[in-house]
């Protein structure tokens, strides 16, 4: 980017050469290069199908201490329900912190007694309703279908008599852009974001530092490369592994869990070259700023992986996070990335509406392309 | 065991001499609480509504209000129509919109029963979920106070509550009352970090003497397998043991997470994972050349484990061969184990299934790793 | 063509490595005295390192047998360990300890009294001139210092046989003339030393140099008698023309 007046004549094919000896070393690693394609995809298979949020096994505990008629409908009501099985019935509360313990029951419901005297008379009757909350919102959806059938349950035995005094309000909810939750269409962007940051900004670290290890970049800088064209030649290659990475995952996310993709493919592969360029440029800059390769990896670890997966909204809402971190989540590129890529795939929308992010990432770019090439040269003096 | 001491020595000199490790063990574990224990959550607050109220009367208000009060929601200064709601909701400017239909009050006055529209940007998934769960809890509890409130029907409710059998139903949230997500995340932070250290540092140390050649001249010492191995596991061992302290002191001290089962117990099964967690990445560091490909292949098996653990999304909620496959992942049982000291106050008695499931995997990762290793080439 | 010298401390009889369908070593035979200075000289890619990684233990032979310091390498390859030192082309001492850690380490690992590497500790560093060293990182004090130290740790448990693969590589000549030195030193107390090199005016310094080329080994003698056979004037000379004849085969 500097010195456009002395162009010389050499450069292109001296550059064409460095850029295939780098890709060299990228192909003829076989191990690197396997983990690099097959790690995408097993995160897409585990994504999409094994890591869901959804409870469809509640093992529920009933203490029943006086057995009659309005318990035993009440049960086999529960039982009757496909998301719960009815796990143990007993008369007393003492089993309830060994089964909590031991992880056999989820849900435990506790009976008063006398309770079919009780319903009968139209009194009220009190139940407890005991989750393990440890994981608060796994129990708190917990609770909500367990209150569910106990409405039903409630309403039944009134019979058809309306509770007069009742209001009603009914939610009619939609879910826009993902209606049935799809956990793989809520990650593919993320893992695209992740497996790009890795790709790009850890593998340009740990290249680059390695190669400041082994004194080999001495010999570059002594050649006739200009620093900008060793950062150009170290990048390419990553930047088509990145794109090849890309065209991967979603090729896999469609074929295999059929993700939507709404808006233009090209500006998505588009969006992601941008996103590439600002992580390699991080992953040269942690390069420049480190003096071994295992310091490399950590501060890419630390500086690029770790932001991309917990500070991106990948996983966590970033609507979730504490007020002093939500700021903190606008410098992490990926968040930018993903902001695009759902809106592309799952929103179906274009520039017109993401020119705001596409200039972050655009101005991330050149800020780090150009921060980058300056700690370059500054390790040269 | 001589030559043992010898090597030991020269491991905590080395380990000890390199500050950027030193540094490593105690800040990492802080760094990580500090942002995992707060940016790891599936709460939601003040997601941004707008609504749309096309009855523009006391009753719609009042929900709006409702919505408001419980903080879960910030009203966005709203575009009056739907589809300037809807094209918030595309800027992400809007996380839901709440529409409240003309005649929504006549229909509650008169037929007790009324609808609104919720629709909610699925596009942050699980935020999405949660919000739904607040909303109708909201406008379900604004529903029983219009039943008292509403002009009307006062007189009605005590004739009907005769004769009406009605269910009490009361709620207790079992090891984390107040339903804080940290104490939830925390326990399954520290079994992330101590499984990182021990996989990471053992194959990044390992095969760092391979690349510099020290471990070659060590294999034609009478350094035997056992010895070489004792030496590189113990220190890293009783590092990771370290880096869980810290872990458990920053949680306990910084984060006020409760620890209701014995800390003994948690060092105690912590060592039997460090164990599988070593074996691993000695097993990574007999597989690959150099530092990056080390990295790399325990990035890839950690990154697995974790997810398969529990850690973000619950075991039970996985498909029922997930499950299976999770069954055989350590990670997961200590998992399962840390969360149950920690929050769940769990003894021994309670933990026996997952720490014999854990002793076993460790046993058979440490076997098959030290049959990897081998000083020399067949 | 076994020494006058007595005892065998070396011998090898049809030793092969394959590596798949590529024989790296091919049926070498030969024998090394007790406290001889034997130069294995070969082109890179000759089969040196090959060789050398099955007579330390660390390769299995494919067929054949040797036998160093009376062990046999294939059986008993963890005794051939006991008695032997070694210095590798990459100097692979610990950088990051300081001088009497690496000399202690090694005192221990060979199993030395602590009273013995005390005492070793101080006549090594006052043969190698470091005694203003000897609590300084490795990392610091120069290659040619590095490397005489590397060799002073492979011998500070007086092994029977030392294996010294290219131990030279990048110094400067006084520094190469100290490090024969030492190796004189060493071979009068008995010890066998066993060498590779690219310097052919070091082969000159040896008892007897073997010359191989492309996994066998084609000429072996003292440099007078190679000299004479091969009618040169250097052990240079011979080489060129050996191993010139080699790949043009």
């Amino acid at each position: 980017m500097s010195t456009p007046a002395t162009r010389p004549k050499r450069p292109p094919s001296t550059l064409g050469a460095f850029v295939t000896k780098e890709m060299h070393h990228i192909l003829r690693d076989r191990q690197t290069l396997a983990i690099l394609l097959l790690m995408p995809l097993v995160q897409v298979l585990l994504f999409g199908y094994a890591l869901r949020t959804d409870i469809r096994d509640l093992r529920v505990a009933v203490v029943d201490p006086t057995p009659d008629v309005a318990t035993l409908r009440l049960r086999s009501r529960l039982a009757a329900t496909s998301r719960f099985r009815l796990l143990k019935v007993s008369t007393t509360t003492n089993v309830l912190p060994e089964l909590f313990q031991r992880r056999t029951a989820d849900v435990a419901l506790v009976l008063p007694t006398s309770f079919a005297e009780r319903m009968g008379r139209g009194d009220t009757a009190q139940v407890l309703l005991i989750t393990d909350a440890s994981d608060p919102n796994t129990g708190t959806t917990m609770q909500v279908y367990v209150r569910s059938v106990l409405a039903d349950f409630e309403r039944d035995f009134g019979g058809a008599r309306p509770r007069a005094g009742a209001i009603f309000i009914a939610v009619a909810s939609r879910m826009r852009f993902n209606p049935t939750l799809e956990s793989a269409n809520l990650f593919v962007p993320g893992l695209i974001a992740l497996v790009l940051t890795l790709v790009s900004a850890l593998m340009t670290a740990i290249s680059l530092s390695r190669e400041k290890e082994l004194g080999t970049l001495e010999v570059l800088l002594v050649s006739p490369l200009r620093p900008w064209q060793i950062i150009v030649g170290k990048v390419v290659p990553y930047l088509v592994l990145g794109f090849a990475i890309t065209c991967l995952v979603l090729t896999a996310a469609r074929v295999v869990f059929s993700v939507p993709m709404r808006g233009s493919v090209t500006l998505l592969l588009a969006e992601s070259v941008l996103f590439t360029i600002v992580s390699l440029s991080l992953g040269v800059l942690v390069a420049a700023r480190t003096s071994s390769q295992r310091a490399a990896m950590l501060g890419a670890l630390v500086g690029t992986m770790m932001p991309t997966a917990l500070l991106s909204g990948m996983i966590f809402p970033i609507t979730s996070m504490p007020g002093w971190l939500q700021p903190v989540t606008r410098v992490v590129p990926a968040r930018w990335f993903i902001v695009i890529a759902r809106g592309i795939m799952l929103k179906g929308i274009g520039l017109e509406y993401l020119w705001r992010e596409t200039a972050v990432l655009a101005g991330m770019a050149l800020l780090l392309l150009v921060a980058a090439t300056r700690s370059f040269h500054a390790h040269l003096d | 065991m001589r030559i043992l001491r010898f090597l030991l020595r020269k491991e905590y000199l080395q380990i000890f001499r390199d500050h950027f490790m030193v540094a490593q063990m105690l800040l990492l574990p802080c760094i990580q609480l500090a942002i995992l224990a707060n940016a790891a959550t599936f709460e939601v607050k003040g997601a941004r509504l707008v609504v749309v109220d096309e009855d523009r009367t006391s009753s719609s208000r009042g929900l709006i209000d409702r919505f408001v009060a419980s903080r879960r929601f910030e009203l966005v200064p709203s575009p009056i129509s739907t589809r300037g709601a809807d094209d918030a909701m595309l800027r992400r400017e809007a996380g839901a919109i709440l529409r409240i239909p003309t005649a929504f009050e006549r229909d509650l006055v008169r037929a007790r029963a009324a609808q609104v529209q919720l629709v909610l940007n699925a596009e942050d998934g699980a935020a999405a979920g949660v919000m739904l769960g607040y909303a109708q809890r909201i406008i379900a509890d604004y529903a029983g106070e219009l039943a008292t409130t509403l002009p009307g029907v006062s007189a009605s409710m005590a004739v009907t509550r005769v004769g009406q059998p009605t269910l009490d139903v009361r709620t207790r949230g079992w090891y984390n009352p107040e339903l804080d997500y940290r104490f939830y995340m925390v326990p399954g932070i520290l079994v992330q970090l101590v499984t990182m250290v021990g996989t990471f540092l053992t194959a990044l140390n390992i095969v760092r003497e391979k690349e510099l050649g020290t471990l070659e001249q060590l294999n034609v010492t009478p350094v035997t397998r056992g010895q070489f191995i004792a030496a590189k596991l113990i220190p890293l061992w009783s590092l990771g043991l370290l880096g869980l302290a810290i872990g458990l002191a920053v949680a306990r001290y910084a984060f006020h997470v409760p620890i209701r089962g014995s800390v003994l117990l948690v060092f105690g099964t912590a060592s039997v994972y460090l164990l599988a967690a070593l074996s691993v990445g000695l097993l990574v560091s007999t597989m690959v050349e150099t530092q990056q490909q080390a990295m790399f292949v325990t990035f890839f098996i950690v990154l697995v484990y974790l997810l398969m653990s529990g850690l973000f999304t619950p075991v039970r909620s996985m498909p029922t061969w997930a499950q299976w496959i999770a069954q055989a992942n350590p990670t997961m049982h200590y998992m399962e184990i840390m969360r149950g000291i920690m929050l769940r106050g769990a003894g021994l008695r309670e933990i026996a299934r997952h720490l014999a499931v854990l002793a076993v995997c460790a046993a058979a990762v440490f076997t098959l790793s030290v049959r990897q290793y081998a000083k020399r080439v067949a | 063509m076994t020494s006058a010298l007595g005892e065998r401390s070396i011998e090898v009889d049809g030793l092969t490595r394959r590596f798949g369908t590529f024989t790296a070593v091919d049926r070498i035979s030969f024998d090394v005295a007790q406290g001889e200075v034997f130069g294995f000289l070969g082109a890179n890619g000759a089969g040196k390192t090959t060789a050398i990684r099955m007579l330390i233990g660390l390769l299995a032979p494919s067929a054949g047998s040797a036998r160093v310091a009376g062990y046999d390498v294939a059986t008993h390859a963890e005794m051939v360990k006991r008695n032997i030192g070694y210095m590798s082309q990459r100097f692979s001492l610990y950088e990051d300890l300081t001088v009497r850690e690496n000399i202690t380490l090694y005192g221990g690992i060979y199993g030395l009294s602590d009273i013995a590497i005390e005492k070793r500790t101080t006549e090594l560093v006052d043969r190698l001139d470091l005694r203003d060293d000897i609590d300084a990182r490795v990392k610091s004090i120069p290659l040619g210092w590095k490397q005489k130290l590397a060799f002073s740790v492979a011998v500070l448990h007086d092994p029977r046989v030392v294996f010294l693969d290219e131990p030279t590589g990048g110094v400067d000549p006084i520094t190469r003339r100290q490090f024969w030195e030492l190796i004189y030193t060493t071979a009068a107390t008995g010890t066998t030393v066993f060498v590779t090199t690219h310097y052919m005016d070091e082969a000159e310094y040896c008892d007897r140099v073997s010359i191989m080329v492309d996994g066998r080994i084609v000429a072996l003698g003292t440099p007078a008698e190679l000299k004479e056979q091969y009618e040169a004037r250097s052990i240079d000379d011979v080489f060129v023309r050996l191993a010139r004849a080699g790949t043009a085969a």
